[in-house]
């Protein structure tokens, strides 16, 4: 029923720092998420690229050094997109995504609250057709746990050069417009 | 302490931070930062409890165990993280919630896990965690949040503040 109590007490820190990350850089609120999918406000894209930027290379540096392994999930071309499809209608309904549902949770917010009790329905419901979607939609144009470097032959550090550039020039370009606001 | 205390950070920090709390997870916990599957694992238990016979006759409820594990642990940090932090910022609580919002919330947090579930992960187990790791899965499901996430903002959204 319990993990070991060392990782219990390790997921508590992590998340709490998590937690912590996610109130102050404004992402548990409300607006600020349903203000990025208007184009209004561009919080959200700069913490997430950010996290992927800095978190990309200290994971595939630490991987290169043996430290890490890699946990990619496999790459459903049809379950993935239609998940990803109705989790943006419901990220911009609830105004939330799961994690910063229990942040905003997590401060009292009670829309929060709500959502997380939709989201437990959903899960119960999910649970109950799951059967039925691995062995179809799951299956289908299922490419396995690849990655961009696999399906492109080009490196890992040539993605994330490029990434780290192309985020660079989208934040300096959205600091200069948002200076003229 | 002033830093801990001020309302907000820079976006930039933040996401730098939780750039370097990804290492950390994939080293000392050999998983990657996630959360959508814990709320499967909080119907696992709560089945456990009273149908044990339904759980173990479910296979997907098996795979994701009804069991308090690291991400369980994650999420309960998660919510205590944010309070403290909202607490040393002085940021203030929720705000009431009428009935159209109450139902707006119920209904988007069912089809947010919903999504997330048949997806495989959430915007920090595909968002983050699988776009750090340049999975194909990971950027997909991100370049689709974005595709409806604005076409429903921009229906539904619009006249809002």
């Amino acid at each position: 029923m319990f993990d070991t109590v060392p990782r219990i007490l390790l997921g508590l820190l992590t998340g709490f720092l998590f937690g912590f990350l996610l109130q102050k850089g404004r992402v548990s609120d409300r607006r600020v998420i349903v203000g990025q999918f208007l184009l209004r406000d561009f919080t959200v894209m700069k913490v997430m690229l950010t996290a992927i930027v800095v978190g990309g290379a200290g994971v595939y540096a630490m991987h290169a050094a043996g430290l890490t392994k890699l946990f990619v999930k496999p790459a459903q071309m049809a379950a993935v997109p239609v998940g990803g499809l109705i989790f943006g209608v419901g990220m911009v309904l609830l105004g939330y995504c799961p994690g910063t549902a229990a942040a905003a949770a997590g401060e009292g917010k009670r829309d929060a609250w709500l959502g997380l009790a939709g989201m437990v329905v959903a899960a119960a419901v999910f649970a109950e057709m799951a059967a039925g979607f691995s062995k179809s939609i799951m299956t289908w144009a299922n490419l396995g746990p690849v990655t961009l470097p696999d399906v492109t032959g080009v490196p890992a550090w040539v993605w994330l050069s490029g990434l780290a550039v192309a985020a660079l020039f989208l934040f300096r370009w959205l600091e200069r417009k948002e200076a003229k606001q | 302490m002033s830093v801990l205390a001020n309302k907000h950070w820079p976006p930039y920090a933040a996401g730098a931070g939780i750039g370097v709390l990804s290492w950390f997870a994939f080293w000392s916990a050999d998983h990657p930062l996630g959360v959508s599957s814990v709320m499967v694992r909080l119907v696992a238990m709560v089945e456990n409890a009273v149908a044990a016979d339904h759980v173990s006759a479910t296979p997907y409820l098996v795979k994701l165990r009804p069991f308090f594990d690291w991400e369980f642990a994650l999420v309960v940090g998660l919510m205590l993280g944010a309070w403290a932090s909202a607490r040393l910022g002085r940021s203030g609580g929720g705000e009431p919630v009428t009935g159209g919002r109450a139902w707006e919330a119920l209904i988007g947090g069912f089809l947010l896990l919903f999504g997330a579930r048949l997806a495989g992960g959430c915007t920090s187990g595909h968002g983050i965690s699988g776009s750090l790791q340049l999975a194909v899965s990971g950027w997909v499901f991100f370049i689709c949040i974005f595709i409806s996430g604005m076409a429903t903002a921009f229906l539904v959204k619009r006249g809002e503040r």
